[in-house]
């Protein structure tokens, strides 16, 4: 473990301090609040002439991640930031990002998607990209944005993963708050995320490669796309890996999901991002009360760990899924519908109760959370569970 | 400049045996522009279309030269990032500092007037050293010719049909060359096919110079302007003589016409070979061709107007 300079600041300003040390060759992005000051704060670096980093001040997110993609397959190290109807604007980009191997990192600043208009934090932007092919982490303190930031590089430009990677916080709660943060010193993140080796790159002049060909009539779109989910699963254990390096060099441990209580847990909160604090303030009161709690924070949500978060709710009796996010139509958020995914299999299957919360940024108050394990409580005292999914606070 | 026999030299890029039709303009104004770039290495990108379909059927590829296809709408922003991975590279020192990299973009009609607009204005803006060349046969193609704001009035399309209601497109055509122009980029350029001197001359300049370049390059497509394969050029070339498509360049602000046309053919010459035109030289639409003549020629006068500013 190397020795840290502790810093007060906010989740973008320590981003955009990641970014400066994994020495992006292109920074490609468009402004939206609440990731703008990462760029800007970027910005700076570039004008203050920290960074050789070529910063393309694009003229939409569309452009921006088509841009990076460009960037990317030209043999370059890619960052971008986006949020909300960034992300949404780039969707098309973002399979085109997967499907062509790409190791772009991004942070989103998880923010509400319109309409109606909002600029505050959830999940719905990060959520409704889920399936386009790109390694998800979440944050739930400005120290985890700034790690997942670095370890992400690493993770994007595996030669067994090649894949892009979304590094999400949430909008202001961990964007603009202060917070104590530990910062590696710059050679240290860069002996970590050393250098893009990039095979077959658009720059490499004597050897032509056509990117991006058409694989329609007949062609082999069903096999590209098989060797794309081959390579999101052996990113499984490439993200364990980098992980475990982070932590010998940085001291803070990372798990694709992290526990609370667990081990002779009754009932479980599973949940993602900066709620994840409020739930082990909860737990812990529970806890001093007697009351056998858990809480389950997934920080690795692509690929998901089905297998790993079976493993944690192994023995508990009812388990509540808190999904910043709606999936309209279905029987409840998209954690929700995972975790009774992961279940499937258990063999003492434990009740799942969905709940939505905090939409828009609204308020995550304790009694929310507080209500969250009453009901889960009564549950395993035998009461009925609620029909999902119940809006928490909703008027 | 190139002579002929030394351009008959050079090393074509594009490779023969893609998939566009026989006749194609597309390939043509490829080869030529390509023709333009010298010795440089070029990297090329193309927006989904005809062009970029045909020429990239994994595991084939007719690209002699790196190139890469992102999507419809953002040939140029995708340039703009491998450019700009050119210099951050170059800045990192992985790239040797005196490395010289040709970059350009080609797009349709459709990927450039319309959903690419975009795209194409803020990498022009942004000063990229990049050509862009849209390849412009005024409609979408590739889907089966859909109108697109490159189609001329009266043009049948299928999304512009004919009919006792409605005589083909019912809008006169967008004037994009000179939107690039007043982009103040330090060039851009209309020309075609049929006059291959020209186009590579101006691709000559739009390569040499340093920041962004623009030329739009008339290639008909035979398919859809219902003419003949072995029209092409001849087409082309009418649309030159009639003043349907007027060959200039803007450089650094300074307009000038790159080829005189002496005695300005009626536009009706040629309207009347292309089957899309077709309905046109039905009895009762004489209005709608006699208002065709008016806009070519009110357009030239405007642009004769401009050259003479310079
Ligand atoms: C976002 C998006 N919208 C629509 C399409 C369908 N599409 C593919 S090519 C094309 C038309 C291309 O027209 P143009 O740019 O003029 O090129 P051409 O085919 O005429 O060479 C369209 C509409 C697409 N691929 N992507
Ligand atoms: S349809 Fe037209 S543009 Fe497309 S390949 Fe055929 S001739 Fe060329
Ligand atoms: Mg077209």
């Amino acid at each position: 473990m190397v020795e840290q300079k502790v810093v007060a600041a906010t989740g973008n300003t320590v981003v955009a301090e990641a970014m400066r040390q994994c020495k992006p060759d292109v920074v490609a992005a468009y402004p939206i609040t609440p990731q703008t000051t990462i760029v800007e704060e970027f910005a700076a670096f570039v004008a203050k002439g920290r960074v050789h980093t070529e910063y393309v001040t694009v003229e939409s997110e569309h452009s921006a991640m088509s841009a990076c993609i460009g960037a990317s397959a030209a043999g370059a190290r890619v960052m971008t930031a986006t949020s909300s109807q960034g992300l949404a604007l780039m969707w098309e980009e973002l399979y085109i990002a997967s499907g062509m191997r790409l190791p772009i990192v991004m942070a989103n600043a998880n923010r509400a998607l319109s309409a109606p208009i909002n600029i505050h934090c959830d999940h719905s932007d990060a959520m409704g990209a889920r399936d386009a092919g790109w390694i998800m982490l979440f944050a739930e303190t400005a120290q985890e944005a700034y790690d997942n930031t670095i370890m992400a590089v690493r993770i994007a430009e595996d030669y067994e993963v090649l894949l892009p990677v979304m590094s999400c916080l949430d909008g202001f709660i961990t964007t603009h708050s202060i917070d104590r943060v530990s910062l590696l010193d710059d050679e240290s993140v860069a002996g970590f995320v050393g250098e893009r080796e990039a095979e077959r790159a658009l720059l490499d002049l004597e050897h032509p490669v056509t990117h991006g060909a058409f694989a329609g009539l007949g062609g082999p779109y069903l096999e590209f796309k098989k060797a794309q989910r081959q390579a999101i699963e052996r990113s499984r254990a490439v993200v364990k890996r980098v992980g475990d390096e982070y932590a010998a060099l940085s001291g803070r441990p990372f798990g694709v999901l992290e526990t609370w209580g667990m081990d002779d847990a009754e009932v479980a909160v599973v949940v993602i991002g900066s709620t994840a604090g409020n739930v082990r303030h909860v737990a812990r009161a529970l806890r001093a009360d007697g009351k056998k709690v858990g809480v389950v924070k997934i920080r690795c949500f692509r690929p998901f760990p089905y297998a790993e978060l079976a493993e944690a709710l192994s023995g508990v009796k009812a388990v509540a899924v808190m999904d910043r996010a709606e999936s309209f139509g279905a029987e409840g958020g998209p954690l929700y519908l995972e975790t009774r995914s992961a279940l499937y299999d258990a063999s003492n299957r434990p009740a799942v109760v969905g709940y939505v919360y905090g939409l828009g940024g609204s308020d995550v108050k304790l009694e929310l959370v507080e209500s969250v394990y009453g009901d889960l409580l009564d549950i395993a005292g035998g009461a009925a569970a609620p029909a999902g999914p119940v809006y928490l606070g909703a008027r | 400049m190139a002579t002929l026999k030394e351009l008959t030299h050079r090393e074509d890029r594009l490779a023969g045996g893609h998939r566009l039709c026989a006749g194609c303009g597309a390939s043509i104004a490829v080869r030529q522009v390509l023709l333009g770039a010298g010795e440089d290495p070029v990297v090329v990108g193309c927006a989904t279309g005809c062009l970029e379909v045909s020429t990239t059927i994994y595991p084939y590829t007719s690209w002699k030269t790196p190139f890469i296809h992102n999507a419809f709408e953002n040939s140029a922003a995708t340039i703009s990032g491998v450019e700009a991975a050119f210099k951050g590279l170059k800045r990192a020192g992985k790239i040797p500092a005196d490395k010289r990299v040709k970059f350009v973009a080609f797009g349709g009609d459709g990927g450039t007037y319309d959903i690419g607009l975009q795209s194409l204005s803020g990498a022009m803006e942004r000063g990229h050293d990049m050509v862009y060349v849209c390849y412009d046969n005024g409609a979408y193609m590739n889907t089966g010719i859909q109108r697109s704001s490159a189609t001329p009035k009266g043009a049948w399309a299928t999304t512009a049909q004919v009919g006792p209601a409605q005589a083909g497109k019912q809008q006169r055509r967008k004037d994009l060359t000179q939107i690039m122009a007043a982009h103040g980029i330090p060039y851009v350029a209309q020309a075609s096919i049929s006059h291959w001197k020209d186009l590579t001359e101006k691709a000559a300049k739009a390569f040499a110079v340093e920041g962004p370049a623009f030329i739009n390059v008339f290639a008909p497509c035979p398919r859809g302007w219902r003419i003949p394969f072995d029209k092409t050029v001849e087409i082309a070339k009418l649309a030159v003589q009639t003043g349907f498509w007027p060959l200039y360049e803007v450089e650094d602000g300074v307009w000038r016409q790159t080829v005189k046309v002496v005695n300005r053919k009626p536009v009706e010459e040629f309207l009347r070979p292309q089957g899309r035109f077709k309905h046109l030289f039905a009895p009762g639409n004489e209005a709608l061709l006699a208002e065709i003549q008016a806009d070519v020629d009110r357009a030239w006068e405007q642009l004769q107007r401009r050259f003479s500013e310079a």
